[in-house]
């Protein structure tokens, strides 16, 4: 996976998979702590205990037509190479959370990516059935879209509707873009060394010409 | 906490609800894209949001996007199978946002299956 974005989308198929029917996405970047938290949670059927014990392992897998299951592998590979930890607890029948946090300046730590489309791809296949609800932190600024409030404005017309689609895409990224969700890090607050000072300085000039 | 702005939202919901009596009929097409960590990984939301990006340009409401898990040919992701109502699905391969493009304006809009990119007929299944 090229980004946290897309570990994140995988990371929810699975949810679906499960059966949930509500599904928090929580990104927090802590840039003071230099932390950057991923927690994902679900209703879904949960996980038995004797399972749980395996599931990094890539080798095991639910499913029966193949004997490997990459997604929580790949994305705990990704978690370990920005010194960071995962962590995933369930409970059959209840849910599951599954929480990963990160050294935030990390150089190994993979880029934010694109949470706009990710939460978008959610919205617009499965919010009809499934209910999202997604907080993006950013230090004390946070933004947070619930579709369970969206569809109780929209009552009969369904959340999947391509003019209800093409509205939630542009207000999702301007709010993201506010809170300079995935954006590295603001250089006042931050002690850095010269060099990464540099660093950070192009990389975040290559994004705003993007 | 920004939130979203309620009152855009329920213009909008006016907006669409008087235009959606005219059309209660039944979807016409499905473009199911697999979204399997494979398809995930080789391109898959990509697909996807180009996909969601020209029903939202032209205002389609008749054709519903969806998506699945693994096909079990990972090595030809991403991609997607079309179905058009009394027509067998058809399946696309190493698809690209340029070939889904191609895809939904031959053989979504009209009818015409892009074979170059296909892989089969047949039917969905997944898992």
């Amino acid at each position: 996976m090229q980004d946290l974005s897309l570990h994140i989308l995988d990371i929810v198929e699975n949810s679906i998979d499960a059966g949930a029917t509500r599904i928090e996405i929580m990104v927090d970047e802590n840039i003071k702590r230099n932390l950057l938290r991923i927690m994902i949670k679900d209703n879904g059927k949960g996980i038995e205990r004797k399972e749980l014990k395996k599931i990094l392992d890539p080798f095991y897998t639910t499913r029966t037509v193949r004997r490997v299951g990459l997604g929580l592998s790949l994305f705990a590979q990704s978690v370990k190479e920005a010194e960071g930890k995962i962590g995933i607890k369930s409970k059959v029948g209840k849910g599951t959370v599954v929480e990963a946090i990160m050294k935030y300046n990390h150089i190994d730590r993979r880029p934010m990516g694109n949470m706009c489309d990710t939460i978008m791809t959610l919205i617009g296949t499965k919010a009809d059935s499934i209910d999202f609800v997604y907080k993006h932190c950013k230090d004390n600024k946070c933004f947070r879209v619930d579709t369970r409030e969206i569809k109780d404005i929209l009552k009969e017309i369904p959340i999947s509707n391509p003019e209800v689609i093409k509205f939630l895409r542009r207000k999702i990224s301007s709010g993201l873009r506010k809170i300079k969700a995935g954006q590295g890090f603001s250089l006042v607050k931050q002690k850095v060394s010269k060099s990464q000072d540099l660093h950070h300085k192009l990389s975040s000039e290559k994004g705003e010409k993007k | 906490m920004k939130k979203l702005k309620i009152g855009d939202l329920e213009k909008i919901r006016e907006k669409v609800a008087k235009t959606r009596v005219l059309r209660e009929g039944k979807a016409r097409a499905r473009i199911t894209v697999h979204m399997g960590t494979c398809g995930i990984a080789a391109g898959a939301r990509d697909i996807l949001t180009t996909l969601m990006e020209e029903i939202e340009k032209k205002k389609i409401t008749d054709v519903i996007v969806a998506t699945s898990g693994c096909a079990g040919l990972c090595s030809r992701e991403p991609m997607a199978t079309v179905e058009l109502i009394d027509k067998p699905p058809v399946k696309y391969v190493d698809l690209t946002p340029e070939k889904i493009k191609k895809i939904f304006a031959e053989h979504v809009m009209k009818g015409k299956i892009v074979s170059e990119y296909a892989l089969a007929v047949g039917s969905e299944t997944t898992h």
